[in-house]
């Protein structure tokens, strides 16, 4: 490694630390709402990692998240009341973990459109067969969550948040992070090359899974209640795709970026255009995909090329 | 010694039968060449050689062990390689980059990172793409990708390599470039089945040649019994 590329990284983990430090110190120092508005904001950065680990490389568009993220707010209402909290968290990740390796190994197989319709179908039946068990055998559409402090929600997720940046960062670096780049451009080639394609795709789409459900289950807490409409709500399966491509995918904080904006822009809107909010909020997204291909983090990289290399700045 | 064989391969695709009781071998060391019209089945073979399709029936061996239904990675491993009649190299990552993944995940044993980067320079600079480790792959011209595909191959430590139309599309420098390259890798005691249509090229490399026709094979020789057998220069030449 020339000792370029040591500073930059040095740099990159050094900025990266003083962001989580900051962040870390927002429930002390800022208003109530401030930790409440960064929290979701943390949410909308770990659904959009944990997504872009599996389809950013790959290029297969899950729109699973919510299936995921609804086994996590799942686990937390069921077990809630029973368990520790950092035990209700494992158990939310554990099981979407093993729902993404069953789904996974059955339709990984499955390429473009058919993957991506197949994914979205998951997060339908997840929903039916949970609103079908409840109503057939709890006799009850909703569930209370048992209810946790936001300063402990704010932790416990920027915690999730930091161990998911750390496994990302690594996968990404190691030599399954480039057999994935392998599998996105061909995957033929790829298994030709003795890349264990199914297997490894597998296994990924199950890490990714993992850290939705964690989220998904410190996350519940604070919404008080919840039912199969709340819980498997395809918002959260739309939304990562969007703050990935909105961010830029083709670089580790893109869609962090991507996610930061997204948050603050929609808390913006809401706020300040309650009646305009999704108008406005489509119109913003139109002009960002039509402009930005590569997304903010695009813009920046043309930016500091001074706009030489604007024509072969990306495929 | 007998490295590769297959006994009575059969596949079909729908009603037809696009390998139909082949039987063929290759020895240690030996270039063997694959020819015969368009959809022949040439490429059918080596899908089913590389475990890209599983044959509906016959067995594939690969020195006395069986390769018949073993996924592609798998075949990899064993110690047979391919490469595509269209190039099929990972252009948006460095020359380097698609040589090293080969050397990291098709070897037998797997290799780290740093030491899979000097085994695909050094086969880099074997195939005659010395200094370009660090080009985007999807850059180089068709002739130095499919050097580079090669390259990818051989990174794998095959002690089988297929090449499916290597030559097609080259200009005539290029194509006696590549014959050389052809048999500097059976020097290195790899050996070697070729797909190819450029008859000069079979004719003066491969030690013997297997004619497939309609999914058959219909006939096997060195290449002057080729050039002589009287149905071969039937189905070539029309009667």
């Amino acid at each position: 490694m020339n000792p370029g590329t040591t500073r930059k990284s040095l740099i990159s983990w050094g900025l990266a630390i003083l962001i989580v430090v900051l962040l870390g110190l927002v429930p002390l120092y800022g208003s109530p709402y401030t930790m409440i508005l960064t929290t979701s904001i943390i949410m909308y950065a770990a659904l959009t990692v944990s997504w872009v680990m599996f389809s950013g490389p790959t290029g297969n568009v899950s729109l699973a998240p919510a299936a995921f993220m609804g086994m996590g707010i799942y686990t937390a209402a069921s077990l809630g009341k029973f368990l520790p909290l950092p035990l209700v968290i494992l158990v939310g990740a554990a099981g979407s973990f093993c729902l993404a390796l069953l789904v996974g190994a059955l339709t990984l197989r499955l390429k473009g459109l058919y993957f991506s319709i197949f994914t979205f179908g998951l997060v339908l039946l997840m929903r039916q067969l949970v609103l079908w068990y409840e109503v057939r055998f709890t006799h009850t559409r909703g569930r209370f969550v048992v209810v946790i402090d936001n300063t402990t929600i704010f932790y416990v997720m920027l915690a999730i948040f930091v161990v998911l940046l750390i496994t990302a960062h690594r996968l990404r670096r190691s030599k399954y992070g480039a057999a994935l780049d392998a599998i996105g451009e061909d995957e033929e080639a790829a298994a030709h090359t003795g890349i264990n394609v199914t297997a490894l795709k597998t296994i990924t789409f199950s890490l990714s899974a993992l850290f939705m459900g964690a989220t998904g289950s410190i996350m519940a807490t604070k919404w008080t209640y919840i039912d199969p409409y709340i819980a498997f709500d395809p918002f959260f399966s739309f939304m990562p795709v969007l703050m990935a491509v909105f961010g830029g995918m083709g670089t580790f904080y893109g869609p962090i970026i991507g996610a930061a904006v997204f948050g603050l822009l929609e808390e913006l809107l809401l706020t300040q255009f309650p009646f305009y909010y999704m108008l406005m909020f489509g119109i913003i997204l139109v002009v960002a995909i039509t402009y930005l291909p590569d997304g903010l983090i695009g813009l920046v990289t043309k930016w500091k090329k001074g706009g030489r290399a604007a024509n072969n700045a990306s495929p | 010694m007998r490295v590769l064989e297959g006994k009575k391969l059969t596949k079909f695709f729908g009603g037809l039968a696009a390998v139909s009781e082949v039987d063929f071998n290759v020895d240690q060391g030996e270039i063997v060449g694959l020819i015969g019209p368009n959809g022949a089945g040439k490429t059918t073979l080596f899908n089913l050689i590389s475990g890209a399709i599983v044959p509906d029936s016959g067995v594939l061996e690969f020195k006395g062990q069986k390769l018949t239904g073993l996924p592609a990675h798998r075949v990899c491993r064993a110690g047979v390689a391919r490469t595509f009649q269209s190039v099929r190299i990972f252009p948006n990552m460095s020359v380097l980059a698609n040589v090293s993944l080969g050397a990291v995940f098709g070897t037998k044993s797997g290799m780290s990172s740093a030491v899979a980067a000097t085994a695909g320079e050094e086969l880099l600079d074997f195939v005659g793409l010395a200094g370009a480790s660090a080009t985007r792959a999807g850059d180089l011209t068709l002739a130095h990708q499919k050097r580079l595909e090669v390259a990818r191959a051989l990174a794998t430590q095959p002690e089988v390599l297929l090449l499916d139309e290597l030559i097609a599309g080259l200009n005539a420098t290029e194509a006696s470039e590549v014959m050389d390259l052809i048999t500097r890798i059976r020097d290195r005691g790899i050996t070697i089945l070729m797909i190819e249509h450029v008859m000069k090229a079979i004719m003066s490399i491969c030690a013997r040649i297997i004619v497939l026709h309609h999914g058959e094979k219909i006939a096997e020789g060195t290449p002057a019994e080729i050039t002589s057998n009287e149905t071969v220069i039937m189905i070539y030449l029309g009667k």
